[in-house]
């Protein structure tokens, strides 16, 4: 059952308020809608969610749709960032656009695409999907940021997702090139990582940027 | 910091050492130029450039060591300044040395000053710590297949040094250097190159690929030289090739040169298993874990602090100078030669008196701030030499990060603690101004220098307790005010990463050579401000204005809850941070000052004003309003801290 647009950024919602951040419901003012809104009503008769007062509460019919909207928006922002190289403001206001049209199909071809990435650009957790799980079957390897990684993994790196060219110099100068292999040793308090027989310390953020093709 | 020149420099051939940080090219300097060294800024920048002479075969040869560099295409102003020397100053040789085992690593940067057309030699360095990892590097055939003399050294153990001078000596009969990219590249490059008409130290090739990578000085260079117009169609084709490239040029550069390396290496470098994790590396990784590496900073800080510096430095090697050699022979001998010889009062005053430039200002420089620095720089190259600094950044990044700085300014922070307008000086190497700022601020407020340190550990030992409400005190401000600084300060958050060397054993020479410099450099720069200081001092006590101004501070005093014969040890502080605390010590024996007053006035005291020379060094690096801001906001905030402290500790019965 493919649920209207507006559906979609309330499910959205209320996984990240349910799933991410921990709460058991979200408010009609957060999510900036009044209590008579239509995609509300949309979704109460699809009994995914309950209507409480000022809180939206997410049913347990409701999770899977949920689910996979939120797969859908962070699979676009991947898009968005990592082939069509568009970013900032405008990649996320893109992003929310594309992904009410990955249905049917479409998202697991570009979930295949980009190797079944497991976090977005700002890395939250992109929920995995059939083909991810398939591939973990069949053993296929995926890409990561290095944040994904344990510490004694490590793997080829695939390519650098910085957005400032000299820092994607600067990493590159390091020899933390694509192709090269990276072995991280330690994830806290800083993340610290060999490539060759140098070590190098980096901070959450660029760890964040550096993705590895993981063994 | 002063520059010096070497008289006869200009006319020099100059041998010029490049390469990354932490592969040995100041032990190599060294050892090329023995005693002749300077270390001066480089013209417009505050990046420092070490000068030498050194000579082969009869010829005497300028040696200069840049700052470390990772790429011809420079991101920080150590970069910028490396590549300033080899734009500008013509090498007679360039030495291009690298960590023998990270060879594949560092092997771009070589092609890079190749293909630039400069006389590169490759210094293959630390081969002995390579041979251990099981690596083998067939230097002969490397230097066959890359047309440049490659030359394998240890130079930490002196071997390679004597074919370097052959290398040097021998110019003339280099093979030529031979290498090309994938066609497709290489006709972009040509397309690019064929355009530039006029003469540049670095050769075509290169300015086309920097050019190509987007290189504003370099953009500039080739503007200024070749004219607006000419300029403008060199533009227009590094634009249409940019545009054809589409997918990102710089990488594409990076491969392509790696792949090079790759072929230039295969058959070169051979490596053999080897058994179990050596020592160092299991020491490096006890050190970056936090749970292993905190109680190791502990430890290094009451050795290298507490035992070399306030025990040695500040208690025997002072108690000699000061107590034995200026009280008991120097200044009586000098005293008497005043009241000789020095008819005026005023003059005898000047010189010889309380405050005076000799008895006063000479001592404290020379006899009681230069051995304490002095072995606290002894400590500090030390462990800086053996690699300990980048590990222990890494450990306080995530904390750093908190009051607006990232791990590197751990190096600034704890030079701080043995001398902070030095570390002032130092807060340079920060990336970005706010970083510097921060970072200048919270010396200027919570870190005591060793001079400091060692009167009120001395002074506060003696009363249980007190030791422990003072270190909670200065480390809670340090972290609070850092917190808050990184949230009123504009700027983005800074960016950690950071390179980490193997653990090293540091070599004697090259520590001793460390510490005798910056312990000249420190003294050239504190000296004049100590006969200022005394000078001052001196004027203050002729007018009366400082007993004026013990008064005026009685209320203030009367706030902190001390006498007002405390006062005068504020006063002092502003001149030298010991100094003050000397001033308490004065005041706990003459029994003035009850647990309470004592804490309360260490802890005001440590937070008050830095010295006079640590204002004005902050003058000279970030201008008068943000120092004067600092000093009022530093002034401000210790009194209030001191006044209610003294409340919170009578309110509690706390010490008493
Ligand atoms: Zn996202
Ligand atoms: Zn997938």
């Amino acid at each position: 059952m493919k649920v209207s647009p507006k559906a979609e950024e309330i499910l959205e919602a209320l996984w990240i308020a349910t799933e991410e951040a921990g709460d058991n419901a979200a408010h009609l003012s957060t999510l900036g809608i009044g209590p008579d809104d239509e995609a509300l009503a949309e979704l109460n008769r699809l009994a995914y969610i309950e209507v409480s007062g000022d809180r939206v509460y997410l049913r347990k019919e409701g999770r899977p749709e949920a689910r996979m909207t939120v797969r859908r928006h962070r699979l676009a922002e991947r898009l968005m960032m990592d082939i069509l190289d568009v970013k900032g403001g405008e990649g996320n206001a893109k992003a929310c656009e594309l992904e009410h049209l990955l249905h049917q199909g479409v998202d697991t071809k570009i979930c295949t695409l980009l190797n079944h990435p497991s976090t977005c650009p700002h890395g939250n957790p992109i929920p995995p999907g059939l083909c991810c799980e398939e591939a973990r079957e069949q053993g296929r390897v995926g890409v990561v940021a290095l944040t994904e990684l344990k510490a004694g993994e490590g793997g080829e790196i695939a390519y650098l997702a910085a957005d400032d060219p000299k820092k994607m110099q600067k990493l590159m100068s390091m020899g933390v090139l694509p192709g090269n292999r990276l072995q991280l040793s330690q994830t806290f308090p800083t993340f610290v990582f060999k490539v060759g027989h140098s070590q190098f310390a980096v901070d959450q953020d660029l760890a964040r940027e550096i993705f590895v093709r993981k063994e | 910091m002063k520059k010096r020149s070497i008289s006869d420099a200009q006319v020099l051939p100059k041998i010029v050492l490049v390469g990354n940080p932490n592969v040995g090219k100041s032990v190599l300097f060294n050892a090329l130029t023995g005693a002749y060294t300077t270390v001066s800024n480089y013209p417009g920048t505050s990046v420092e450039v070490s000068r030498g002479v050194c000579e082969v075969a009869g010829q005497r040869f300028e040696v200069l060591d840049t700052p470390g560099m990772y790429t011809l295409m420079p991101i920080t102003e150590e970069e910028r300044v490396a590549r300033a020397i080899l734009l500008e100053e013509t090498p007679h040789t360039v030495l291009h040395v690298i960590d023998a085992r990270n060879i594949e690593r560092m092997l771009p940067m070589t092609l890079q000053l190749v293909e630039a057309g400069l006389p590169v030699v490759l210094v293959v360095n630390i081969m002995d710590e390579a041979e251990r990892l099981g690596m083998e590097i067939d230097t002969a055939l490397l230097e066959e297949k890359i047309g440049i003399p490659v030359i394998a050294a240890a130079t930490a153990r002196k071997r390679g040094l004597q074919e370097i001078r052959a290398v040097i000596e021998n110019a003339a009969d280099r093979p030529q250097a031979r290498f090309s990219y994938a066609a497709d590249l290489e006709s972009d490059i040509r397309q690019v190159a064929d355009l530039l008409r006029e003469e540049y130290r670095l050769s075509r090739k290169s300015l086309a690929l920097l050019l190509l990578q987007r290189d504003t000085e370099i953009e500039a260079l080739v503007r200024r030289t070749e004219g607006e117009q000419d300029y403008a169609r060199i533009a227009q084709v590094v634009n249409g090739v940019v545009f054809e490239r589409r997918a990102d040029l710089h990488l594409r550069i990076s491969l392509e040169r790696k792949r090079v390396c790759s072929g230039l290496l295969a058959g070169v470098v051979r490596q053999s298993a080897v058994a179990g994790v050596p020592l160092a590396e299991r020491l490096s990784n006890w050190m970056m874990n936090p749970w292993t590496g905190v109680p190791i900073l502990l430890l290094i800080l009451y050795f290298g602090l507490y035992q070399v510096v306030g025990v040695f430095g500040a208690g025997v090697v002072v108690d000699f100078l000061e107590g034995v050699l200026f009280e008991e022979h120097i200044n009586p001998w000098v005293e008497r030669l005043g009241q000789t010889y020095l008819a005026w009062d005023w003059l005898y005053e000047l010189l010889v008196g309380e405050y005076g430039v000799l008895t006063l200002g000479v001592r404290y420089a020379v006899a009681l701030v230069l051995p304490i620095v002095g072995s606290f720089f002894l400590v500090f190259s030390l462990i800086e030499d053996t690699g300990y600094f980048p590990r222990l950044a890494m450990l306080v990044d995530r904390v750093f990060k908190r009051i607006g700085l990232n791990g590197r300014a751990v190096i600034p922070i704890v030079l701080g603690f043995g001398c902070d307008t030095m570390a002032t000086i130092v807060t340079r190497t920060l990336e970005t101004i706010r970083e510097r700022i921060i970072a200048t601020l919270l010396l200027a407020l919570a870190i005591p220098c060793s001079a400091q340190l060692g009167v009120i550990l001395g002074l506060l030992s003696g009363v249980p307790g007190a030791l422990v409400v003072w270190s909670a005190c200065i480390a809670g401000l340090f972290l609070l005010v850092g917190f808050l600084a990184a949230r009123v300060m504009p700027g983005e958050q800074p960016m950690f990463y950071m390179e980490i060397p193997p653990l090293r054993m540091p070599q004697p020479r090259n520590v001793l050579v460390k510490t005798l410099t910056r312990m000249q450099s420190y003294f050239l720069e504190i000296f004049p401000l100590f006969i200022l200081a005394s000078v001052l001092l001196w004027a203050g006590k002729m007018t009366g204005l400082l007993e004026g101004l013990v008064r005026a501070m009685t209320p203030a005093m009367n706030a902190l809850g001390l006498p007002a014969e405390a006062a005068a040890a504020f006063i002092f502080g502003f001149f030298r941070r010991d100094f003050g605390a000397a001033g308490l010590y004065d005041l706990q024996t003459s029994g003035l000052l009850s647990a309470v007053q004592l804490t309360v006035a260490a802890v005001t005291l440590t937070l008050f004003v830095p010295c006079i020379a640590q204002f004005l060094i902050m003058q000279k690096e970030r201008g008068w309003r943000v120092s004067l801001g600092i000093l009022v906001f530093v002034s401000v905030l210790a009194f209030t801290a001191g006044a209610l402290l003294n409340r919170l500790l009578l309110a509690g019965g706390v010490l008493s």
